[in-house]
């Protein structure tokens, strides 16, 4: 499996690149550098958006690109025939931003994922941020007061949250390594537990901050995992009163029976080593602490 | 959504699966004349949206007309849990030799359909799993493969040693795993499975859970009543995801991660939030109705507007909060701080047109709120 965190910029395509979600973010990709070397839309073949040549179908899109990294900007109910469209074209890494995705789309496409070796990002996320290199998604990577080129590796299920932290990293001259946006979904294709891997194994990162939610076994699984990482991980969970039996705005976000609380994670990811913040305003002198331990 | 028990067995048992003889009455009157066509011998089951009825007294044996009546006379109208009683299922009583449990779930753990199955049926799942782990057999299964026949028989194997019983229990498992996939069910649970005298499977109870994100294909499901508080529904109609709180501090942000987080500073702070009510991702460019949802409840007494911009405008965000403000006149404070994409035209606009100064820090954004319910209430 390719790492996202390579050292060359990725060359993106841009599923869906016609609509004008898909436009609008692949004229932002361009004018803040990300690659984007292709766009693919069922029927315009042919034609071009800001110069990028748009093809039928993925296949036609690889015959003449190499592809690192496809991002799909279609509904959601079209999201599940574009992911498995692009990973049994070879495409290495998927991005699905659409939100409300049925589950049992995701669980197909993870399971298509599964046997090509390719890895997703998503259903229901804001993409990924490599200040100063690259952005791929909706988020305002340009933005100055959000992302700056650093050293802190942040990785969140929410886009709101994960501005919020990132701006206030920047603002305590704080910059970022990468920013990851896992989605807001029950099932996700890449989890905490994964990206812990990838920002352990890149060189550019020396501390990570997880921000989860509540809902789900994700943020556990990230304590299990914890003992493979030997960078410092700062963490903060969101929804302390959440309701049970109530979604918060993600689908994921549900506690039920008991399970998926915030304390439940905080204990877990606190005992495994991790510096848990109790407001998102901690989370930048909780970094600095680690950073100068 | 949550499918209630007499319409989810309606679906399994046109699927395949074997339920008893069930009619659904609304009057004590049709109640009692369900009973002969229901065997005579009856169990009289209030159908709200919600699991642990028995427990609850929402489950009564009946075995007359006179009977049922009653029983139906004393559940209908009444409230079980936070739902009110509109039906009772009036269905045939089975003699039970045995009852099993048997799910099949959205699995988040391994990403993929789960089958959980187990001899202690009729009894809390979550309690059996916790005292003794090895009672519940769990099988996960490969969505692409599906339920083969070989898992279905080992899963069955695992709560029977009769032949008899294995096959068409695995044969069950089966059928129940093709009704997940076509119903896009996130969970599909039948607690009891009966296991009757003469060696037949059937289903006691059935749990069913649709996936909300993919009614648009589900178009044959039985329309369910929608569940929530008065403002929770009205905002439903509106696309918008809200959760009425006993706060004062009425919340509006942006995202479910932030508002999240803004609800918990409320009440780190020592405050108590409203509601949770985000106006990110597609909502953003909707903050003027959202603002009336958020003020619509009398507990409000200020409200805090935190947004920090990614995705969402705030600029467009704060348009839409200010005209909104500006029809509605509330007699309540106000705090803001904003942040993020499009900050700076969001931040004058407050002021020009509100005369108010954001907060720089999200905090005292939230003591400012605070403190202004208290001294409101």
């Amino acid at each position: 499996m390719i790492s996202l965190f390579g050292e060359d910029p990725q060359r993106i395509l841009v599923q869906g690149v016609t609509g004008s979600e898909g436009t609008y973010w692949t004229e932002q990709m361009l004018a803040y550098g990300s690659n984007v070397v292709a766009g693919c839309t069922p029927g315009k073949g042919g034609q071009a958006v800001s110069g990028v040549p748009v093809y039928s179908t993925v296949a036609d899109a690889l015959d003449k690109h190499g592809v690192d990294t496809s991002v799909i900007f279609v509904p959601a109910r079209f999201a599940k025939g574009a992911a498995i469209e692009a990973i049994e074209a070879g495409v290495p890494n998927v991005i699905v931003l659409a939100e409300f995705v049925p589950v049992h789309d995701t669980m197909e496409i993870l399971a298509v994922a599964r046997r090509a070796e390719a890895r997703v990002i998503g259903p229901n996320c804001p993409g990924i941020v490599f200040p100063g290199r690259d952005f791929i998604g909706i988020m305002p990577g340009w933005s100055p007061r959000l992302f700056s080129p650093g050293r802190i590796g942040v990785v969140s299920r929410s886009g709101s949250l994960g501005a919020l932290v990132n701006l206030n990293l920047v603002s305590a001259g704080l910059g970022q390594s990468a920013f990851l946006g896992l989605g807001g979904d029950p099932i996700v294709g890449t989890t905490f537990a994964h990206a812990l891997t990838m920002f352990e194994a890149d060189a550019q990162t020396d501390a990570i901050v997880l921000l989860g939610e509540v809902g789900g076994p994700m943020e556990e699984e990230a304590a299990e995992h914890l003992a493979t990482i030997t960078k410092p991980v700062i963490a903060f969970i969101a929804g302390k009163n959440a309701p049970e039996g109530k979604k918060m705005g993600h689908a994921g976000a549900l506690v039920s029976g008991g399970k998926g609380t915030a304390a439940s994670k905080m204990s877990a990811l606190s005992e495994a080593g991790a510096s848990v913040a109790d407001t998102p305003s901690q989370i930048v002198d909780l970094v600095k602490e680690r950073l100068t331990r | 959504m949550f499918i209630e028990e007499a319409d989810a067995k309606a679906l399994i048992a046109a699927g395949g699966i074997p339920t008893p003889v069930g009619i659904v009455a609304s009057s004590p009157f049709e109640a009692a004349a369900a009973v002969e066509a229901a065997g005579g011998s009856v169990m009289v089951k209030a159908q709200v949206p919600a699991g642990k009825r028995g427990k609850s007294g929402g489950i009564v044996a009946a075995d007359t007309p006179a009977d049922a009546s009653a029983a139906a006379e004393r559940l209908l109208g009444s409230q079980l849990g936070e739902h009110r009683v509109d039906r009772v299922l009036i269905e045939q009583r089975v003699d039970i030799a045995a009852e099993l449990y048997v799910a099949i779930m959205v699995d988040p753990a391994s990403a993929g359909p789960l089958l959980m199955i187990s001899a202690q049926g009729g009894m809390d799942i979550e309690e059996v799993h916790a005292e003794t782990p090895d009672a519940v057999h769990m099988t996960t299964i490969d969505i692409q493969n599906g339920l083969g026949a070989d898992l279905a028989i080992a899963a069955a194997g695992s709560v029977t040693s009769s032949p008899q019983v294995q096959g068409q229990l695995a044969g069950l498992l089966v059928t129940l795993y093709g009704l997940f996939r076509q119903l896009d069910a996130q969970l599909i649970e039948i607690n009891p499975l009966a296991i009757t005298a003469d060696d037949q499977v059937i289903a006691l109870d059935c749990k069913l859970v649709v996936d909300d994100n993919a009614l648009f294909r589900q178009g044959e499901l039985p329309e369910q009543r929608p569940t929530g508080t008065e403002l929770e529904l009205r905002a439903a109609e509106q696309d918008f995801l809200f959760v009425e709180l006993d706060g004062d501090v009425g919340v509006l942000a942006n995202g479910a991660g932030l508002t999240m987080s803004t609800m918990d500073a409320v009440a780190a702070h020592g405050g108590r939030p409203a509601n949770f009510l985000e106006v990110g991702g597609m909502a953003y460019k909707r903050a003027t109705p959202a603002l009336s949802l958020v003020l619509a409840n009398p507990s409000v007494k200020s409200l805090l507007v935190n947004l920090c911009g990614a995705y969402a405008r705030t600029d467009v965000i704060a348009e839409g909060l200010i005209k909104g403000w500006q029809e509605l006149n509330p007699d309540m404070s106000v705090s803001f701080c904003i942040h993020g994409t499009g900050e700076d035209r969001a931040q004058q606009l407050v002021r020009d047109e509100l005369g108010i100064e954001p907060h720089d820090s999200m905090d005292d954004a939230v003591k400012a709120a605070i403190a202004a319910a208290k001294v409101a209430s």
